[in-house]
C-alpha cells in the first residue's frame, strides 16, 4: 500500500502485468539460488516484450541465461536442469513456437514422473506469452492452452491481471512439476494493484472476478477483461453476470464453476482459443456431468476464436476471436431465451 | 567432400592394442558389466518369445562393450541419459537386476513400478536420468543435466547415449551446439551399431565417419572400436577427462547389434554373412581370450564369474515373476509431485 500524497489516504500499487512478472522472477531469484532464467535475449536485451529487464544487470549470466535459438535443448535441458536439483524457468518469445519445444515439454517433462514410477521430480516453468491482437499474423498469435491441457503431468497458468500473474508466477516457479505459464502478450501493458508485501496464489483455485445471480462466464487469460467490460454493460441492462476465472487450466477448480453455475442457472465460456478442441468443450463437459446439470436454465454456450488461423488484416484480426460485442450478445441470447420460455 | 580421416583423435583397436596393464580388478569389472548384460538380455529374449514379457524389447546384445566401457568410468553421482535401446546402459550403471526384470514384467516392484516398462528404465539414485522412446529425445535432457553440474558446482559428468539415427534428429544438433557454446561437461556417445532400425547409416548420412560432425560444433570428434570394451574404457576415460575441464565432446563407437532391430524384426535388410562377420568380433568371448591369453585370468576363475553372473540373472528373474503385479491403487499415482 502506498499513502496518497495529497489526501494520505492508502490505495493499492498498481504496476503493470509485465512489471508484476518481473518482480516474480526477481523475488523468486532472490529467494532461492536454484532458480535461473533462461531463454533468446532475456538477457541484457531484456526479453522479447522486455519482461525480464534488469535482471541481467542484478542476477549476472550465471542466473539470466541467453541462449541459441534452440527451442527443443531450451525445454530438454531445463528438463535435465530440473530432475538434476536446479529450478529451471524458460522463457520462449512467442507461444506458437512452444511446438519446437514439443516434444520436451510433452513427452519428456510432463512424463517422466509417472514413467519413472515416481521416482523423479521436474520443477520447471516455461513462461511464453500467448494471444492475438498485435499484427504479426497467424505464427505469432495463436492460443494453444488446450494442446498443453492434454498433457498429463503439465499444469497449466494463464493469468488474467497483474495480480494473478505476479501470485500464480511465484508458486509456479515453487511447484516441483512442469507448468506451462502462459502470459497474455497483449495485457504485458496493462496495469492493475499489486501489493508490495510478498503473496502467492494458489494453483487450482478459481477467481470470482464478478459476482452475479442471472448467468456464469467462466473465462481466462486475456478474455477476462472483455468480459468484465461486457458485465458492466449487461448490468445497465439488468442482466447480472458472474465471471470467474479459474487462473490455472490444470489443475482446474471445477468445484467453483459447478457452484456457480448451480447458483446462475447458465454457462457461458469465453476463450480466445479457437473453438473446436477447446479447452471450453471440456468445461461445458464438465458442468454437464455435474450436479448443476439438472439446474441449467439454457443450453450452455461458447464464444470462443473462430476455426481459422489469427489473420493478419486489423478488422478480420479483431474478429477472429470473440468480441466485447459477441460475448454481450450471447449472454442476451442466454438470458432471453430462458426469459421467453 | 571432406576428408573423415582429419578427424582429431582417432582411438582405434590397434592402438589399444593389447596393452592389459590394468588391475584385475578393472578387468573383472569390465568382463562382469558386459555379463550381466548379456545374460540378462538373453533371459529377456527367451520369455519374450514366450510371450511372458508383454510390448517390444529392443535388445543390446552385441554392443555391451559400449556401455560397460563407459560406465565403469562413472560413479553413482554422474549422470547418463539412455535411449530406447536401454537395458544394458542401467545395468551398466548399477541398477539392480531384480527390479530391472521385475519392471520388463511389468511389476510394482519394478525399478519404475511397473509404469515405465523396456523404453523407460530409470534410476535417479544411481544417475540413471531414463530412456526415452523418442528417439534423440534424451540428448537435450543430459546438456540440462550439464547446466545443473555447472551451477551446482559438482565435479560430475553426463555421458549421453544416443544412436546413430539419433544423430539425424534436430534434438542432437540443437544439444551438440548449447552444449558447446557453454561448455558443459556432457559426453556425447554415439553408438553406431550400422543401423536405424533397417536403414544402414550410409543411407541416412553421407559421411563414412560420424565423429566429423563435432568440428560443426567446435568440439573434438573422436571414434573408438565399440566391440572392444578396453579400448571404450579408455577413451570413455580420456573424454571425461577432457569434458570435465573443457566441455562437450563427441565419441563415436563404431558397434553393432546382433539381434533384431526389436521383437518384429525379421533381419530382411542385412546378410547372414554380415551378421556373421560382426559376431566374430563379439565383444564378451573376444576379451575373455584376451583375459586368458594375458595370462590376468585362469579358465576356473572366469567360469566362477560366470557362474555367479548365472546365478544373479537366474535369481532376478526368479524374483521378477515372483512379484505382484501393480494394482487399480497404482494407475492414477505419480502423475504430479505433491
Ligand atoms: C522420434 C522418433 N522417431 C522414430 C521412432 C521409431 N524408432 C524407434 S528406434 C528407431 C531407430 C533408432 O536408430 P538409432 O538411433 O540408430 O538407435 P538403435 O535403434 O540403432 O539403437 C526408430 C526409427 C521413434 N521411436 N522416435
Ligand atoms: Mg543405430
Amino acid at each position: 500500500m502506498r499513502t496518497d500524497a495529497g489526501t494520505g489516504a492508502r490505495r493499492p500499487r498498481e504496476i503493470s502485468y509485465a512489471q508484476a512478472v518481473r518482480e516474480a522472477l526477481r523475488e523468486e531469484l532472490r529467494r532461492d539460488s536454484r532458480v535461473f532464467l533462461m531463454g533468446e535475449d532475456v538477457g541484457i536485451y531484456g526479453g522479447t516484450f522486455g519482461v525480464s529487464a534488469g535482471l541481467f544487470e542484478e542476477f549476472g549470466s550465471d542466473r539470466i541465461l541467453d541462449t541459441p535459438i534452440s527451442e527443443a535443448v531450451l525445454a530438454g535441458a531445463a528438463a535435465g536442469a530440473a530432475l538434476t536439483g536446479t529450478r529451471p524457468v524458460v522463457e520462449i518469445p512467442f507461444s506458437d513456437f512452444l511446438t519446437l519445444a514439443l516434444d520436451q515439454i510433452g513427452n519428456q517433462a510432463a512424463k517422466m514422473r509417472y514413467m519413472f514410477g515416481g521416482a523423479v521430480r521436474v520443477p520447471l516453468v516455461v513462461r511464453s506469452p500467448a494471444g492475438s491482437g498485435t499484427g504479426a499474423g497467424a505464427q505469432h498469435s495463436q492460443s494453444q492452452e488446450a494442446l498443453f491441457c492434454h498433457f498429463p503431468g503439465l499444469k497449466v497458468a494463464v493469468p488474467s491481471t497483474p495480480y494473478d500473474a505476479k501470485g500464480l508466477l511465484k508458486t509456479a516457479v515453487r511447484d516441483d512439476n512442469p507448468v506451462v505459464f502462459l502470459e497474455q502478450k497483449l495485457l504485458y501493458k496493462v496495469s492493475g494493484p499489486v501489493p508490495e508485501e510478498e503473496y502467492l496464489l494458489p494453483f487450482g483455485k478459481a477467481d470470482v472476478k464478478r459476482a452475479g445471480s442471472d448467468l456464469t462466464i467462466v473465462t481466462w487469460g486475456r478474455m477476462v477483461g472483455l468480459c468484465l467490460e461486457a458485465a458492466e454493460r449487461l448490468a445497465a441492462e439488468g442482466i447480472s453476470a458472474e465471471v470467474v476465472d479459474p487462473r490455472t487450466l490444470v489443475p482446474l477448480d471445477s468445484g467453483a464453476i459447478v457452484s456457480s453455475v448451480a447458483k446462475t442457472g447458465r454457462l457461458l465460456i469465453v476463450h480466445e482459443a479457437v473453438r473446436t478442441g477447446g479447452f471450453g468443450g471440456e468445461i461445458a463437459a464438465i458442468v454437464a456431468d455435474s450436479a448443476a446439470f439438472p439446474l441449467l436454465k439454457a443450453p450452455i454456450r461458447r464464444v470462443a476464436g473462430f476455426d481459422i488461423p489469427i489473420p493478419y488484416s486489423p478488422v478480420l484480426e479483431r474478429n477472429a476471436v470473440p468480441t466485447p460485442e459477441r460475448i454481450e450478445a450471447a449472454a442476451r441470447d442466454l438470458v432471453g431465451r430462458t426469459a421467453t420460455v | 567432400m571432406i576428408d573423415p580421416s582429419s578427424a582429431a583423435d582417432i582411438a582405434t583397436a590397434a592402438e589399444a592394442g593389447t596393452r592389459l596393464g590394468y588391475p584385475e580388478s578393472v578387468l573383472e569389472d569390465l568382463y562382469v558389466r558386459m555379463l550381466r548384460i548379456r545374460l540378462f538380455e538373453e533371459e529377456i529374449h527367451y520369455h519374450m518369445s514366450r510371450g511372458r514379457i508383454h510390448g517390444t524389447t529392443h535388445l543390446y546384445v552385441g554392443q555391451e562393450a559400449v556401455a560397460a566401457g563407459a560406465a565403469a568410468n562413472l560413479s553413482d553421482r554422474d549422470y547418463i541419459t539412455s535411449t530406447h535401446r536401454c537395458h544394458g546402459h542401467a545395468i551398466a550403471k548399477g541398477t539392480d537386476l531384480g527390479s530391472l526384470a521385475a519392471e520388463m514384467f511389468g511389476k510394482r516392484a519394478g525399478v519404475c513400478g511397473g509404469k515405465g516398462g523396456s523404453m523407460h528404465l530409470a534410476d535417479p539414485a544411481r544417475g540413471n536420468l531414463g530412456g526415452t522412446g523418442i528417439v534423440g529425445g534424451g540428448i537435450p535432457i543430459a546438456v540440462g543435466a550439464a547446466l545443473s553440474i555447472r551451477r551446482l558446482r559438482q565435479d560430475r559428468v553426463v555421458v549421453c547415449f544416443f544412436g546413430d539415427g539419433a544423430m539425424n534428429e534436430g534434438a542432437f544438433h540443437e544439444s551438440a551446439n548449447l552444449a558447446s557454446v557453454w561448455g558443459l561437461p556432457v559426453l556425447f556417445l554415439c553408438e553406431n551399431n550400422q543401423y536405424g532400425v533397417s536403414t544402414h547409416v550410409s543411407r541416412s548420412t553421407n559421411l563414412e565417419d560420424l565423429s566429423i560432425r563435432a568440428s560443426g560444433y567446435g568440439i573434438p570428434g573422436r571414434k573408438v572400436d565399440g566391440m572392444d570394451v578396453l579400448a571404450v574404457y579408455e577413451a570413455v576415460r580420456d573424454a571425461i577427462a577432457y569434458v570435465k575441464t573443457r566441455g562437450p565432446l563427441l565419441l563415436v563407437a563404431q558397434t553393432y547389434r546382433f539381434l533384431g532391430h526389436s521383437k518384429s524384426d525379421a533381419n530382411v535388410y542385412r546378410t547372414e554373412e554380415e551378421i556373421a562377420a560382426w559376431r566374430r568380433r563379439d565383444p564378451i568371448p573376444g576379451f575373455r581370450d584376451r583375459l586368458l591369453a594375458e595370462g590376468s585370468f585362469r579358465e576356473d576363475r572366469l567360469s566362477d564369474l560366470e557362474e555367479e553372473v548365472r546365478r544373479e540373472v537366474d535369481a532376478a528373474f526368479r524374483y521378477a515373476q515372483a512379484c505382484e503385479e501393480p494394482g487399480p491403487e497404482d494407475l492414477l499415482g505419480d502423475v504430479y509431485a505433491d
